[in-house]
């Protein structure tokens, strides 16, 4: 056992005028996760504390938060990773409803803007044939959680809101990818947009963060190429 | 306070609400279906489901099969009817959740692929890698988009239902963004809640999986049936209960004790299958509860390891390639690695049981109604009749799929026909429910929603674990009753309105509570074993068809322990037999020539 302080950002609406710091001591073992020590705060110290969990097995992707100023998942992130002192905010570039607690509505919006759904018109009652190989061309980009880690390590997200993001590209690419689908021409339009895909700058921190290994960066570059095809070809329609 | 109307709630958004909202989208176009979560849906419990789903697939397998492996599975305790039609319907919503664009794992010709798991007679398991909850939930929750229809309200927790008389006409539901208690009207309601695992201490199951919905039908006279049975799944992380998944063994895991042996053929289900060559139904592979009681006697036996403290056996993988492990149980790979510090190519994994599944719940008949005209439920939260005494592995995610379209076509159906209930009588509800909400905030002088909580899970563990004694559920039932008493003293400390936790655990918690009870009452009034009930008292440790071959009834009293009745299982075509697994293969198996039905 080791203790830990954790200096924990806290901010209630209904009393706070800005967001504030406290800080509590929790005692850690080589397994004990940073999710488990706020719990540990929340049920014996301080049961005020907002936070959002379920898993705890790094699936469901409700638990980001920004530890040290990185984005992870509380749930997969270990105090033996960590000295003494751990600085625990919500995830940034999102607006806190509550301690760490954001607001995830716009980020929603941007999965659903892409319409993140098979796109054809078969009707066969047995499964369409896909081989392994047609499969991998997509897979690891529908393995996203949607826990916005991307989202805060992404600056322009930071700045502007309503940039698709990372994982929204991710997803459209998931899509676009899949040997089952005909949707492309209807996501286009969306990535083609000037919050789509040419948001990006290139930084790349989005796949340095991305508990899954997602490579976001990759998709959105790929998006970057399609959607560069897509202004050549319709240069060229009559 | 704010009122809304729409036609059909549908409270849960995993596998079961979802599937349940998307048929009633389909089915009749016209109708507004209102979808509440406690939290968004893809964080649903189903995200963690890792093994897979059954259907029959193969050439070789049929319908009767499957059905057969469940019954027997279900220790003779599941309405075959359901069963019937549960095999008949599987394989086409597999297919369906195919065409919304579900990855399942494939072969090289690009057909589905198949896996073995335990209690299934042969391969008919789809997955999607080991993440196949995670990816069904996606598919469904993505492909929901698709229908305006379907309005959302996530991140709303549904407290009470609305009734007119025995007519269900809405829920009350508090958003938890702001507080406030709102009262949605609608013609037919359809709880798909989820389990409730989180009333045990040790458990696969995430946080939320609370029970809540059962507790809200409970307490408005429907009965939960079953609720004894409780699932044990074998291979959860020492601590933290993180499911390290059945798969596992379907690829050819097996289990050691701290001597290195694999113990299992000492409790009937051997002989020892060679290394890498699993065979269906036979040591690793037999059922959950036979595998969790084995690990029971190995304990007492002295035969376990030390994990921090927890007692473990090993699941050794260590044979199967590194390359292998990466394709078929990538996540395995990575929990292990981030949970215990272990990595599955070179070392074993300790693990140990942790309760995982709930075959009991809210008693419907085969369309997922309720006694209470308008309420439908499906999926954890329900019993539909289908798992009995014991679930088997990769039936649960099919169920949801199947039932969950069943559910939404019958309250689509409802809703269509079903005159418009008074609403006047709704407001009195409502207010009353916003003073008694009112009344639970206040100071404790020593008790806290925690503590009583923690008192709560390791009572059920204590009392309702994998054995069972009458002296021990007399004496759980009295702690529940006990605990039930601190509840009513207890209050919200914490009396802001914006996400409060303390308030939400505190609801979570009562329900709990009443489902415990359900529980430990159940399985003090069966005086057998069956499936995953097991009593150690003498002249109970053996089924005892001549009494028991009945569901139990749960019923709700209001300050006093539950009323239990019992409900005739519906036998069509497999007579009741042994259950029997490794090569001592009996009738129950192999000799049921009179299986007509399942095909029909
Ligand atoms: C770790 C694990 C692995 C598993 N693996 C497999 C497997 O491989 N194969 C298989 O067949 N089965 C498996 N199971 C079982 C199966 O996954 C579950 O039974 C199934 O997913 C439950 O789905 P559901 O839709 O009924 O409930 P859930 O997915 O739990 O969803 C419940 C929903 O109800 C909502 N809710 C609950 N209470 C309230 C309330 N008061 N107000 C508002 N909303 C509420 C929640 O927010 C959630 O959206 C596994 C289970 C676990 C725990
Ligand atoms: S792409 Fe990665 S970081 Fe971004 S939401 Fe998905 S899983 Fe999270
Ligand atoms: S709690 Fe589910 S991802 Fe962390």
């Amino acid at each position: 056992m080791s203790e830990y302080q954790l200096l924990l950002q806290r901010y209630d609406p209904e009393h706070d005028n800005e967001p504030r710091q406290q800080r509590f001591t929790v005692q850690g073992e080589h397994t004990t996760s940073v999710l488990d020590a706020l719990l540990y705060v929340q049920q014996q110290l301080d049961p005020t504390l907002g936070l959002r969990w379920s898993c705890r097995m790094a699936i469901c992707g409700s638990c980001g938060i920004m530890v040290n100023g990185i984005p992870k998942l509380g749930c997969k992130t270990f105090l033996r990773d960590y000295h003494a002192e751990i600085l625990i905010e919500p995830l940034a570039h999102f607006a806190v409803e509550k301690d760490l607690i954001v607001d995830m509505t716009q980020f929603l919006a941007h999965l659903s803007a892409v319409k993140p759904y098979l796109i054809n018109d078969y009707s066969g009652t047995q499964p369409h044939k896909q081989t392994p190989a047609q499969l991998a061309k997509y897979q690891q980009f529908s393995n996203c959680i949607n826990c916005g880690l991307c989202y805060s390590a992404c600056p322009q997200f930071g700045l502007n809101p309503e940039f698709l993001g990372p994982a929204a590209i991710t997803l459209a690419q998931r899509y676009n990818l899949d040997s089952r689908d005909n949707g492309k021409a209807a996501r286009m339009p969306q990535l083609n947009a000037k919050n789509g895909a040419w948001g990006c700058t290139f930084v790349g921190f989005c796949s340095d963060v991305c508990p899954k290994q997602l490579d976001p960066a990759a998709a959105v570059n790929q998006a970057k190429v399609e959607s560069a095809k897509d202004f050549i070809i319709s240069m060229f329609k009559p | 306070m704010q009122i809304l109307q729409t036609d059909i709630i549908v409270v849960g958004g995993g596998g079961a609400g979802l599937r349940a909202a998307i048929a009633a989208a389909e089915a009749a176009p016209q109708l507004n279906i209102c979808l509440l979560s406690k939290v968004y849906p893809m964080r649903s419990h189903t995200v963690a489901a890792e093994g897979g789903a059954a259907a029959v697939t193969l050439n070789s397998d049929s319908a009767a099969a499957h059905f057969q492996d469940t019954v027997s599975g279900a220790d003779w305790l599941a309405d075959q009817p359901v069963v019937e039609f549960f095999v008949k319907h599987a394989y086409q919503e597999l297919v369906q959740l195919e065409h919304w664009g579900c990855p399942w794992s494939r072969l090289q010709d690009g057909s589905v692929a198949v896996r073995r798991f335990g209690g299934m007679k042969t391969e008919r398991t789809w997955f999607a890698a080991d993440k196949t909850g995670f990816h069904i939930l996606h598919t469904l929750f993505q492909t929901s988009l698709k229908y305006p229809a379907i309005k959302r309200l996530d991140e709303y927790f549904v407290l009470d239902l609305l009734r007119v008389g025995e007519q269900v006409v809405g829920v009350l539901a508090l958003a938890l963004n702001s507080g406030e208690l709102i009262q949605i009207q609608a013609k037919s309601v359809i709880l798909a809640t989820g389990g409730a695992g989180r009333v045990f201490h040790y458990n696969t199951n995430g946080g939320i999986v609370t029970g809540d919905g059962m507790a809200l039908a409970y307490r408005h006279s429907v009965a939960l049936r079953d609720m004894e049975f409780v699932q044990y799944h074998p291979t959860g992380l020492p601590g933290s209960g993180i499911l390290i998944t059945e798969a596992c063994r379907g690829e050819g895991a097996v289990l050691l004790n701290n001597q290195g042996y694999r113990y299992l053929q000492d409790y009937g289900l051997g002989p020892e299958t060679p290394l890498g060559q699993p065979e269906n139904k036979q040591m690793e592979l037999g059922p959950r509860d036979k595998l969790s009681q084995a690990f029971w006697h190995e304990q007492q036996a002295g035969r376990c390891g030390d994990y921090n403290g927890h007692a473990v056996v090993y699941l050794d993988l260590r044979h199967l390639s590194r390359t292998h492990l990466q394709q078929r149980l990538p996540f395995i790979c990575e929990l292990a690695t981030a949970y215990v510090d272990i990595d599955p190519a070179q070392a074993a994994i300790p693990i140990r049981p942790a309760v995982h599944y709930t075959m009991g719940g809210i008693a419907t008949d085969i369309n997922c109604q309720t006694t209470l005209p308008g309420l439908y439920a499906v999926g954890e939260c329900a019993s539909v009749g289908l798992h009995g005494a014991n679930r088997l592995g990769s039936n649960s995610l099919s169920e949801l799929l199947v039932f969950g379209r069943v559910a939404g076509e019958q309250a689509a159906h409802y809703a269509s026909q079903c005159p418009a209930a008074d609403s006047k009588a709704l407001s009195v509800q409502s207010e009353m429910s916003q003073r008694w909400l009112n009344r639970r905030f206040g100071t404790n002088a020593t008790d806290s929603v925690a503590k009583l909580r923690r008192d709560m899970t390791l009572t059920m563990e204590q009392g309702c674990g994998i054995y069972r004694t009458g002296e021990g559920l007399a004496h759980c039932q009295q702690q529940l009753q006990a605990l039930q008493q601190r509840y009513q003293q207890l209050k919200v400390t914490d009396h802001s309105k914006v996400f409060n936790s303390e308030l939400l655990q505190y609801l979570e918690l009562g329900f709990g509570l009443d489902v415990a009870q359900a529980i430990c009452t159940a399985a003090m009034a069966r005086t057998e074993s069956r499936g995953a009930h097991q009593r150690l008292d003498s002249g109970m440790t053996q089924r005892n068809d001549a009494q028991f071959l009945c569901h139990s009834l749960a019923h709700y009293q209001a300050n006093a322990l539950p009323q239990l009745s019992w409900q005739a299982v519906q036998i069509s075509s497999l007579p009741p037999a042994q259950r029997s697994y490794g090569t001592t293969d009996g009738a129950a198996d192999s000799g049921a020539g009179n299986t007509k039905g399942a095909k029909a």
